[in-house]
């Protein structure tokens, strides 16, 4: 069977769920930030796919994606600012270790 | 079975077999390089399915950018060779079950649907096409969300520096 729309669903969705499955278990803040970018490929995997299977005859789906991978990068950055930032007051970037603003 | 399909199956192979080996390996480094050959497998797809534009943006951003900086977080914070700690097999059987809890139920409901597309005659995602409706400022052009970007773009470099940025010691 050649492979369709569905085929490329079933892998984002998969994909998705990898990503919310490491979101939970992970405790470190760099995994968890590797989880979050697994969760925002597959969501541009389902933009482009339903950009190219459903309405070819629009280029939206494809814009859409290009601007989430534009402010993914942005988020990635600042992130990795944030954890390098409080790895030099904490000396340590588990999550368990960081909850100094919880009370 | 043609060569599409194959590589189709090889490409998906690859992306969701690394991706479930980055979020279960304990070691952090393995883990940036399963993400990175996930993110190369995605841009295998775009290129598959002929969106030659986005995954060469796919490449260029995720996996010579993002990937990059997130080794070089990993060689800042970690010990080199520490294993993660082990998370609670309590942890682990409740995220497994939430997320293929997640994962049947949203495959349900996809496969439940019936899709119906346009039959338009496609544009297709040349590169000259994708350029004119970027900087495009008729009604379906992107030239506003493309400035709105650029500023966000400005201020997340910003952000990043001052946020990272060490404080000068208090004597100096």
């Amino acid at each position: 069977m050649e492979p369709g729309l569905y085929h490329i669903l079933f892998i984002s969705a998969a994909l998705f769920f990898i990503g919310v499955f490491g979101f939970f278990t992970r405790r470190n803040l760099i995994t968890m930030l590797m989880s979050v970018e697994l969760v925002l490929n597959s969501v541009n995997l389902n933009f482009i796919a339903f950009n190219k299977y459903l309405w070819p005859n629009k280029m939206d789906g494809l814009f859409f994606s290009i601007f989430v991978i534009a402010i993914a990068a942005a988020e990635a950055a600042v992130a990795i600012a944030i954890i390098i930032n409080l790895y030099r007051s904490h000396q340590s970037i588990d999550v368990e270790n960081t909850e100094d603003l919880k009370f | 079975m043609s060569g599409s399909t194959i590589i189709f199956y090889m490409l998906a192979a690859l992306t969701l077999v690394s991706g479930a080996l980055a979020v279960t390996t304990r070691q952090i480094f393995r883990a940036a390089i399963f993400l990175l050959f996930s993110l190369i497998g995605i841009a295998g797809l775009y290129f598959w399915m002929q969106y030659d534009f986005v995954a060469a943006v796919q490449i260029v951003v995720y996996v010579g950018g993002i990937t990059v900086l997130i080794i070089f977080s990993i060689f800042l914070t970690q010990q080199a060779g520490d294993l993660l700690p082990k998370p609670k097999i309590g942890r682990q059987v409740f995220s497994a079950l939430a997320a293929f809890c997640g994962f049947a139920l949203t495959m349900l409901q996809l496969y439940q649907h019936k899709f119906t597309g346009t039959t338009e005659a496609p544009v297709l995602p040349t590169v000259s096409n994708i350029g004119d409706r970027m900087l495009g400022v008729e009604a379906d052009g992107f030239a506003l969300p493309f400035e709105v970007v650029s500023i966000l773009l400005l201020a997340a470099m910003i952000g990043c520096i001052v946020i990272a940025l060490r404080s000068k010691p208090a004597t100096a």
